[in-house]
């Protein structure tokens, strides 16, 4: 028994970590997110170096065969560093296809994506506005999709989709597919970009088990956007610590305020207090199955209230600074609200816990 | 990450399980009171190493090996069953952990075994009218006179001081010692002329804590725990075990089932509140509190098996904080389910530790801001996550 990282998930996170710190400090991210270019084909080739995009990738594939944890913890270091590029998305896309995909089809898709030759991406709402609401999905007759995926993250970039259909199930389309139009969205978070997919008539590839594989996708997907919410709101925490000790008012550090302190001490037990919901969650999806639905769904509506109550109250405490285009603090701020909006807002997942909580 | 017990402590769980179904107790034992029976089955407990597992058999104890996670299994499974296991109360959860830290084998001798057999009862004696958060100053007094401690002056919100045959309290024992080093950590008989002990009525009504008056009360001069002066430092220890008890994660899961439980039979605008999408979310917001506190609490477990507390000081620093007000989200939320019932007054609720009446939640529900004021008021606990946790700067303080 023992709820704590093995020395190899510390080491991945700190691996990464490192690698952020190095190859994307703040100077660099500002540029990235000024110019709105997200995907960076320098920093996706130095992930694909120390092996992330196969992290979920079986070894027979290529990959590092790890599951929704190892992602999990991974998100946490790329919100913590509010890292641009599609790695979260890609490696939800690569369990879908390990989960839902036949041998042959595991095959000829996934070591293109563990070696990072190809990037891969999901789709998993439709019209609807809902993760759950099937309705609205795109639908696939024999070989042709028809229909519109929204807020699909990288959509511009990424070479092959996974796509959530009406009938429950999940197809993969590659990029250059016959009917397919790419539109992109005016998204809040410049660090991943969304487009929308129009298909007509496209021609797709059915999932042998997508069905099952789709509600191993959402619930890694909830888990590894509380995971990003919460290394967003951490690092919002340690900025605002930082600049509450040096920016000075009165002749003295606004630190030394209690009112700011406590406001500070809030703010980082608010959110140290929920990183085993998403250890848990994400534990869960890999071994506890019967409660990684409830778990996620929990783990996602909570830090994703909190990451952006934080963000909130790091912006305040950065006066009006805090307000300037200028200020790095609203790069994690918009980071925050899409990990809260992403797939579900708190209300709905909440929703979905309580039904499945069997309240 | 492995949350699997294993199957050495799947079969401890197993046969406490089987043990605890001797809870109710059947017979002529179910006809005693309450307290008779609870004192029964904590013993069977301890005689079955369940019960006060760490502390020497010699002392009144089970004599077993520390193991957190055998301690974790008892207090699911004792929980569960909601039988009487380690009593709460200050004397053997919070005066018995510190003599075994730090008191002389004497007192080890004379005060735990009785302690753990609920036959001497505790109170614990630190705040005073003037010296609350800043306890260090407090002024009750303690001379030296011949063999004996002489102690004036008065302690208040002291809990069962009514019914408590002792007091562990702090005293100025050294008056001309700075602020913290003048204090003496003191055992002293409530039960003589130079004490009186007057109720204070709770905000509920109750009167459960009291205030002590010394008046040339005595106490024999061996009962100080540590050395004189060091009183403050031995009131660390106690404190350490007062703020685990407020932060004991079980107690938030089970306050959460209550509710649970209550929001099953509650109605809402004349329907059941279950099928009220509000009262849902709500629910689903506060579980996502309760598992923060539970998981958390796994998580500095782990920690402490393997020797790395380094690693959770923070989590460990800002857990009372949180967990006090997690429980009060879960009483508030209790309280609005009441309705207009809500207007009920609570006086007549002595059962409201199991009861579901109104009167029973509206008692939780003004309990429930207790926690957040004793052992360490939240903004208190602020100050500590604020300079020690993330090392922002003290508050200024008057030189001592
Ligand atoms: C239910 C209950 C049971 C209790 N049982 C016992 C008992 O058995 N034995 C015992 O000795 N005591 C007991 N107490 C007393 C308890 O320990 C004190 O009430 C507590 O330490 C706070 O002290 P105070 O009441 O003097 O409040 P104060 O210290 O006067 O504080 C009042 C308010 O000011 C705030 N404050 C104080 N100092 C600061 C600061 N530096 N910065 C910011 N804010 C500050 C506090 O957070 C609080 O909100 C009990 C209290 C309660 C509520």
């Amino acid at each position: 028994m023992h709820f704590g990282l093995s020395e190899e998930q510390a080491l991945l996170q700190e691996t990464l970590r490192g690698f952020i710190e190095a190859e994307c400090p703040p100077t660099r991210l500002r540029e990235i997110f000024d110019e709105g270019a997200a995907h960076d084909s320098a920093l996706w080739k130095g992930l694909a170096e120390i092996g992330l995009p196969g992290l979920c990738v079986p070894e027979s594939e290529g990959g590092a065969g790890l599951g929704a944890l190892e992602l999990a913890l991974c998100c946490e270091e790329l919100g913590a560093g509010a890292l641009p590029g599609p790695l979260l998305f890609h490696g939800l896309a690569t369990l879908a296809l390990r989960e839902g995909g036949a041998a042959a089809q595991r095959e000829r898709w996934l070591p293109a994506l563990a070696s990072g030759e190809r990037v891969a991406s999901i789709a998993l709402e439709g019209v609807g506005g809902s993760i759950d609401d099937a309705a609205g999905r795109p639908a696939l007759d024999a070989a042709a999709l028809t229909g519109v995926a929204r807020h699909v993250p990288f959509a511009e970039v990424a070479d092959l989709f996974v796509v959530a259909l009406m009938d429950g199930g999940l197809a993969v389309v590659e990029r250059d597919a016959q009917g397919l139009v790419v539109e992109a969205e005016s998204g809040i978070d410049r660090t991943r970009p969304l487009g929308t997919l129009h298909f007509d008539a496209t021609p797709a590839e059915r999932l042998e088990t997508g069905a099952e594989a789709f509600d191993v996708v959402r619930d890694a997907a909830l888990c590894a956007l509380a995971a990003d919410a919460f290394g967003a709101a951490w690092a919002l925490v340690r900025m605002t610590v930082e600049y509450a000790k040096t920016r000075q008012q009165f002749g003295r550090p606004i630190a030394e305020f209690q009112s700011v302190k406590h406001q500070l001490a809030d703010m980082a037990t608010a959110i140290e207090l929920s990183r085993g919901l998403y250890w848990y969650a994400a534990y869960a999806c890999d071994h506890i199955k019967a409660e990684a639905s409830q778990q996620a769904a929990l783990a996602k509506a909570h830090i994703g209230d909190q990451a952006v109550e934080i963000a909130r109250q790091a912006v305040e405490l950065h006066g009006g600074l805090g307000f300037t285009w200028e200020c790095d603090v609203q790069i994690w701020f918009k980071r925050a609200l899409f990990d809260r909006a992403f797939l579900g807002t708190p209300d709905e997942h909440r929703d979905r816990a309580a039904a499945l909580g069997g309240y | 990450m492995d949350l699997r017990y294993g199957p050495e402590y799947e079969v401890f769980r197993r046969e406490l399980r089987e043990f605890l179904t001797g809870w109710p107790l059947s017979g002529d034992e179910a006809a005693l009171p309450q307290a008779e029976q609870e004192r029964i089955f904590r013993g069977r407990g301890i005689d079955a190493g369940y019960v006060y597992r760490e502390t020497p058999e010699a002392y009144g104890g089970s004599g077993q090996p520390s193991d957190p996670l055998r301690d974790r299994i008892l207090q699911e499974e004792y929980g569960r069953a909601g039988a009487p296991g380690n009593s709460l109360f200050q004397g053997p959860a919070m005066l018995v952990p510190t003599l075994l830290e730090l008191g002389s084998e004497e007192q080890k001798q004379r005060f735990i075994p009785p302690t753990l057999r609920g036959e001497m009862s505790w109170c614990q004696g630190y705040s005073e009218p003037g010296s609350g958060s800043d306890l260090a100053s407090l002024q009750a007094s303690a001379r030296l006179e011949g063999d004996d401690w002489v102690l004036n002056g008065q302690k208040v919100w002291t809990s069962n001081a009514d019914s408590a045959d002792w007091m562990f309290g702090l005293f100025r024992s050294e008056p001309e010692a700075s602020k913290h080093a003048g204090i003496s950590y003191l055992l002293i008989p409530m039960k003589q002329e130079g004490i009186r002990v007057r109720p204070l009525r709770q905000l509920s009504g109750a009167a459960e804590f009291f205030e002590v008056f010394f008046d040339d009360a005595r106490t024999p001069a061996e009962n100080i725990v540590g050395q004189r002066g060091e009183g403050w430092q031995v009131s660390r220890s106690t404190l350490k075990h007062e703020r685990n008890l407020i932060g004991n994660p079980r107690m938030i899961s089970d306050q959460f089932d209550r509710l649970l439980a209550l929001a099953r039979e509650a109605q809402v605008g004349g329907r059941p509140a279950l099928s009220d999408a509000g009262v849902r979310r709500r629910l689903a917001e506060i579980e996502g509190f309760v598992r923060a506190c539970e998981t958390s609490n796994l998580r500095m477990l782990s920690a402490s098996i393997r020797g790395e507390e380094m690693q959770v000081m923070l989590p460990m620093m800002m857990t009372k904080l949180y967990s006090t007000d997690v429980t009060q989200m879960i009483w508030k939320l209790a309280y609005d389910l009441l309705g207009t019932a809500g207007l009920t007054d609570c006086e007549w609720a002595p059962n409201y530790a199991r009861d579901s009446t109104p009167p029973a939640v509206v008692q939780n529900y003004l309990f429930s801001l207790g926690p957040a004021i004793a052992g360490g008021a939240s903004n208190i606990q602020r100050n500590i996550i604020g300079e020690r946790g993330l090392g922002l700067p003290r508050d200024p303080r008057p030189p001592s």
